[in-house]
């Protein structure tokens, strides 16, 4: 059997860990720059609160009902989902980190009765972490994710088992085949093309028929509805194909060097994350666009190919500085720029070329002394020059709660 | 976003390394007791037994004056350990952290100061108990 465990509101209930007077209370937290809303609490759903609507469009609703509102503050997210997930790991040897706030478990071999694990595992992660979490119980991924669906709308509970195939069909037969885990739009368009609407149809029909008008992959989805485990964990995560680092800018921007800033600090952004994964990066993208609802809009991008694979935050820097003085024109209120890093490949594997130039040791040694000073003293310790020295995001948070868990000065305060 | 840093013991424990020996350097005669180095000592492993559901607080009040947590102390909450009789603990009550000693046998929440009376923990739904105080720690030394 596999279990999808998932925090409830994650991002709320975060902010709920250390303030106990706003459990149960009418709770959203908005997006970077307080753009919308992203997450909701139990009691602001029921106030007809919509998901991702604009912030400001829902002061005057918000204001009425009282509604606390928080800046996104990932920081405190990151470190309570870790907590959260290292409770997991306790209930099994072998898991998968999906999300921030989900995590599958391999719960073969647990002699346990699966009711009572699920309802163990939920009432640890509450006891131990303060989350309130929902427990799905299947014998596939596919099955897990809808059990975890239907968990969320069993009241109080937030457990379901569906160890049969009576529990598991009952179910699909209520639920439109865009509920399916890996179903997304387009294929829910094609499934309903050739006249399948429900988990259940989906569950029913036959793989190599679907497969002719879709993928293997939905084939799988099919055996895996029917309780046939084809999809397994991946417990080890597999390092990431591209990153990337975009912002939407709180203030339209005009002038050159103020979005050479953004994208230096953005490029600096990624770089780092490279190194966590150990990767050098072949190909830059640097993008920059205005806003689509205002006239003379303008969007342009460039992709560069980098002499040699890195992840010095110099080099991307400067590229992506050139990148962006080719993007740039004059006149236009820019609101959005970006970085992406592409074609990437694991540094410890990179086989030297000795007739073409290569990141040199002494940039190795100094991004890792980069890297460890920002650690140990708080990010832009050391910065770029290029980054300005006006602080890396400024970002509109108005309402960002303290760092309860990552800064001393903040730490909850016990009277 | 990096989700690794210092102060969170939750994250893989960032440690402070204290050799258990350590000897001058001399040139000639190596020391014997560099031969006996063979851990370091890693104060969060010493004050914290369960990283996943520990967290910092600092104290603020004199309610506990009795017992030596004063004001300003720096408290280690961890809300897997045991909750038995005499723990000091962190209850949130009426939305509020308080610091209390847990009564279990008469259902109340301590003080140990007389200026704060006892309070009554039945029939209360608005109370609960956070987590269990491990260690305090206070700083003795004002430079």
């Amino acid at each position: 059997m596999i279990a999808l465990v998932d925090c409830n509101a994650c991002y709320v209930s975060c902010e709920q860990v250390f303030r106990p007077d706003l459990r149960g209370q009418p709770v959203i937290v908005l997006s970077n720059n307080d753009g919308c809303i992203i997450a909701r609490s139990k009691e602001a759903r029921a106030l007809d609160i919509p998901d991702l609507a604009p912030y400001f469009k829902l002061k005057p609703l918000l204001q009425k009902h009282k509604v606390k509102v928080f800046s996104a503050n990932f920081r405190l997210y990151g470190d309570i989902s870790n907590q959260v997930m290292a409770n997991l790991r306790l209930f099994s040897p072998s898991v998968e980190q999906y999300s921030i706030d989900e995590m599958f478990l391999d719960l073969d071999h647990m002699p346990d009765d699966m009711n009572k694990y699920a309802l163990k595992i939920k009432n640890t992660l509450w006891r131990h972490a303060r989350m309130p979490v929902g427990v799905g119980i299947a014998p596939s991924k596919t099955l897990s994710k809808l059990a975890n669906h239907a968990a969320k709308k069993i009241k109080n509970n937030n457990v379901a088992v569906l160890d049969t195939p009576e529990k598991w069909q009952w179910l699909q037969k209520r639920l439109p085949v865009n509920k399916v885990w890996g179903i997304g739009s387009k294929l829910t368009k094609r499934l309903e093309g050739i006249g399948i609407r429900s988990a259940y149809e989906l569950a029913q029909a036959d793989p190599k028929w679907v497969r002719r008008f879709t993928s293997v992959n939905v084939e799988k989805t099919i055996e895996e509805l029917n309780g046939q485990r084809c999809i397994e964990l991946e417990e080890v995560p597999e390092p990431k194909k591209e990153i990337f680092v975009t912002r939407s800018f709180a203030h339209k921007i005009e002038k050159l060097e103020d979005m050479l800033r953004h994208v230096s600090r953005y490029a600096v952004a990624a770089a780092e994350k490279l190194r966590t994964q150990d990767g050098y990066c072949q190909t830059l993208y640097v993008f920059a666009h205005t806003s689509r609802f205002h006239e003379n809009f303008y969007a342009n991008s460039l992709v560069v190919q980098l002499p040699y694979p890195t992840s010095d935050s110099r080099t991307l820097v400067s590229f992506s500085r050139l990148a962006m003085k080719q993007i740039y024109r004059e006149g236009c209120k820019f609101n959005k720029c970006g970085v992406g890093l592409l074609d990437l490949r694991d540094r410890r594997f990179y086989q030297s070329d000795l007739f073409r130039p290569e990141q040199s040791v002494k940039s190795e040694a100094l991004m890792s002394a980069l890297d460890r000073i920002n650690y140990r003293y708080g990010r832009d310790t050391v910065t770029i020059g290029a980054e300005g020295l006006t602080g890396r995001w400024t970002m509109k948070q108005q309402k960002l709660s303290p760092s309860y868990t990552s800064s001393w000065r903040d730490l909850p305060v016990v009277r | 976003m990096s989700l690794t840093h210092i102060h969170n013991p939750a994250a893989v424990l960032q440690s402070l390394k204290l050799p258990l020996f350590s000897s001058k350097v001399s040139a000639g005669f190596p020391s014997a007791a560099d031969d006996f180095i063979e851990r370091s000592l890693d104060l969060n492993e010493f004050l914290i037994k369960h990283p996943a559901s520990t967290f910092f607080a600092w104290a603020q009040g004199e309610s506990l004056r009795d017992i030596g947590i004063h004001d300003g102390d720096l408290l280690i909450v961890d809300r897997a350990a045991a909750r038995t009789q005499g723990a000091v603990v962190v209850a949130a009550i009426d939305g509020e952290l308080t610091c209390k000693i847990l009564d279990v046998r008469h259902k109340k929440l301590l003080s140990a100061n007389p200026d704060y009376p006892p309070i009554e923990v039945a029939g209360r739904e608005d109370l609960l108990i956070e987590g269990v105080v491990v260690y305090s720690i206070r700083k003795h030394h004002r430079a």
